[in-house]
């Protein structure tokens, strides 16, 4: 009982989180960065940030995470980090030469206020930068928001860098994934591909973060959205973005920009998410829907209706972050489950209202909390006040349900323990089905695990 | 040893009041240490003859961590010991940070140890207590007292009385304590009687009404402390007896701030009064 200490008495607290349920900034902008094709993350601050958040993504995607640090000692805490970032940009166009370093701040530089705009310029003055490359930025002070923050201001900046107004409009559509995984940005291609539409995923971490072993290492995988692609974001017909924590504020961007209108949507997964997001590219596409994807429809309508009885009614907890939450959540109403207690750690009231939709209101019992009181400790408690029959979200669920003995599912962000999620997507019919399955495996693993003898079931 | 930290509104008079009393005390013969804690480094240049030293943190950005203490502690007037903490250009990096790595820099090597015998330390603080690293000075029992520059003028009372609300913060933890108000005078109206009433009011005293007097401009366009300039001068017996009064000081309080009516209140009887 790692957890013994936690009690089902729920005190009102102000000013202490235990086990939040989001993590810095930074590692959001990193992730967001590695999804430009020959980029190298760079992390202005002290080396601690920057170990920190490679770790822990190369530790969920099981792939080598580079990026550069400013390394701060005291004397640039007191005298300010330009004269080590200089000295990094130089030192990385010249030993590692990538095509783009994407800069982000950390505690430590924002609070001592570091200018990244005037030693962007100072760099590329003193001919630091090579002509062609580019060195972007974004402010990601951890001290606000959350990981999902500092992915969107990342994907943000690349509109702010990169994006160019244009006279001609193409029919192209871009696509902000959102933090999803690299599975995940590979099934959205897929989808709008089979659609018939031209489209720009930025960022864009399949073959990145997933890439395969040919024996030989590859510093910068061929995945990745490139710079003339996210150049030509400004010609676009259109930019879906999927989820609006992750996503909203880049597209919003591009079209005050460069004049590109944007639809913001759920992430899509689950059946009506993914309905509405198929829907919506057919409208700009032209084109109609498939018999490919029709069919991936009616699969996983199919699994629904057979599996049914094994779901209906079951109470879930989920936590992570407001994207992946709201759709998750309009999936499993539409599984007849319910719901009852999601909590992120990701600030922001609007999660509630959109909860509130998501749940159709079928859950009236359910709790929603978002913000720094909003944590496992809490959603613990909730659980040892009224049990529920599965747990959904990162792996650091696994202390709760080895406790309290609850069928678990990771989804979000990080999977620390498990494989899976960089190669098989959750998005879309398919990735639907996917999760159906994972729901499935752990109850009917649990009634093969718990049932009286008299009821074991060879057929289920 | 007695550890004082000067404070009080810019261009108050601080550093150059701190100097010409730390000149009147080797005068007296005692050993003392001078701390600047501005980043524009100016606050040991009339004991140096001139703006001669290289700064702790110049030092440590120069020559790495591995700094002697000979390096950043230089002799001045009278055997002074003079260091500067130095600090970033403006409009970057953190002072703040700077003053913190300093102070703990000047106590690794030693500077403060008792083979050392000082018999005294002034902490010369730059302006308000802005932020955390400016009263590192106050900090973890370093200086024990505090004496606030201040004249007649409104907006450097208000700058004192703040600053008490930052020691009272740092004496409810540690030991540190208000010796008193110098009123470095800027010829206002009922200036002594409007200071001495301040002092009152906050619980304290005024340590010494110093007069202005052009002789402390013609000193430092020599590089000089009054005293050491023209000891004979009138104002050089002024600043003596400030570093008598500071020395024979026993009054050691924790400051009641006023709230800002009350400061007005005292401007409207004392400053039209006249």
């Amino acid at each position: 009982m790692l957890l013994r200490h936690t009690t089902a008495d729920v005190t009102e607290r102000t000013a202490l989180t235990i086990n939040p349920a989001k993590t810095c900034q930074p590692i959001g902008a990193m992730y967001a960065a590695l999804g430009i094709h020959a980029c190298l993350p760079h992390s202005h601050g002290s080396q601690g940030c920057c170990s920190y958040h490679r770790s822990t993504l190369t530790r969920h995607y099981k792939e080598p995470v580079m990026a550069g640090t400013s390394s701060f000692t005291e004397g640039s805490s007191v005298f300010g980090g330009q004269a080590n970032l200089l000295q990094a940009i130089a030192n990385i166009f010249d030993i590692y030469d990538p095509d783009v370093i994407a800069v982000h701040t950390t505690c430590l530089s924002e609070t001592i206020g570091d200018d990244l705009v005037q030693i962007i310029a100072k760099a590329r003055e003193e001919g630091s930068i090579p002509p062609g490359k580019m060195v972007i930025h974004t402010n990601t002070p951890s001290y606000a928001g959350s990981h999902v923050t500092g992915f969107s201001s990342m994907v943000k900046s690349m509109v702010g860098y990169f994006s160019e107004p244009s006279d001609i409009r193409s029919r192209t559509i871009n696509i902000i994934p959102g933090w999803v995984e690299p599975s995940d940005m590979r099934e959205i291609k897929r989808l709008v591909g089979l659609l018939g539409a031209e489209s720009i995923m930025f960022p864009d971490t399949s073959d990145v973060l997933d890439a395969p072993q040919t024996g030989k290492h590859v510093f910068y995988p061929k995945g990745g959205v490139t710079m003339p692609a996210l150049r030509r974001t400004g010609e676009s017909a259109v930019t879906l973005a999927l989820g609006p924590t992750a996503s909203e504020a880049a597209a919003k961007a591009l079209d005050v920009k460069c004049g590109v209108p944007c639809e913001t949507m759920t992430l899509p997964i689950g059946l009506q998410a993914t309905d509405r997001f198929i829907d919506a590219v057919r409208l700009h596409s032209g084109h109609g829907v498939p018999v490919a994807i029709e069919e991936e429809r009616g699969r996983l309508i199919d699994i629904m209706t057979d599996m049914g009885q094994y779901l209906q009614g079951k109470r879930v907890a989920l936590w992570g972050d407001p994207d992946q939450l709201v759709a998750l959540s309009e999936f499993l109403v539409d599984l007849d489950m319910k719901p009852v207690y999601v909590v992120t750690g990701t600030p922001g009231k609007v999660f509630e209202r959109r909860m509130e939709r998501a749940l159709q209101g079928r859950v009236p019992e359910a709790k929603v909390q978002q913000g720094a009181t909003a944590d496992m400790f809490l959603m613990h408690q909730w659980i040892k006040q009224e049990p529920v029959d599965l747990l959904i979200g990162n792996t650091y669920g696994k202390y709760i349900a080895r406790d309290e003995d609850i069928p678990f599912v990771r989804h979000g962000f990080p999977i620390l323990d498990r494989i899976g999620h960089s190669y098989f997507p959750t998005v879309g019919y398919t990735g639907a089905i996917r999760l159906l399955e994972k729901f499935l495996d752990v109850f009917l693993d649990r009634r093969d695990r718990d049932d009286p003898e008299e009821r074991f079931e060879l057929v289920m | 040893m007695r550890k004082i930290a000067i404070y009080g509104k810019g261009g108050i008079g601080k550093s150059t009041t701190t100097q010409n009393t730390v000149a009147a005390l080797a005068e007296m013969g005692r050993q003392v240490m001078v701390v600047g804690c501005d980043p524009k480094a100016d606050s040991t240049r009339l004991l140096m003859g001139g703006l001669v030293q290289k700064t702790v943190l110049d030092t440590l950005r120069d020559e790495g961590e591995d700094v002697e203490l000979d390096d950043i502690c230089k002799t001045g007037y009278g055997n002074t010991r003079c260091t500067e903490s130095g600090g970033p250009e403006p409009g970057v990096g953190c002072a703040g940070r700077g003053i913190i790595t300093s102070i703990n820099m000047l106590e690794q090597l030693g500077a403060y140890d008792e083979s050392r015998k000082l018999d005294y330390t002034f902490y010369d603080v730059l302006g308000d207590v802005v932020c955390g690293g400016f009263a590192m000075p106050i900090r973890e029992g370093k200086a024990q007292e505090i004496y606030i520059v201040c004249s007649g003028e409104m907006m450097a009372m208000y700058a004192a009385n703040n600053i008490c609300k930052g020691i009272v913060k740092f004496a409810q933890a540690g030991g540190v304590r208000l010796g008193g108000l110098i009123c470095n005078s800027r010829n206002c109206d009922n200036e002594r009687e409007m200071i001495e009433e301040l002092a009152r009011k906050i619980g304290t005293q005024m340590i010494h009404f110093v007069p202005r007097d052009n002789d402390v401009q013609r000193a430092e366009i020599n590089r000089k402390t009054v005293i050491e300039w023209n000891p004979e001068c009138p104002q050089a017996d002024e600043y003596r007896t400030l570093a008598r009064n500071i020395e024979n000081n026993k009054m050691f309080v924790v400051p009641k701030p006023l709230a800002i009516e009350e400061l007005e209140a005292l401007l409207m009887a004392f400053g039209l009064a006249a």
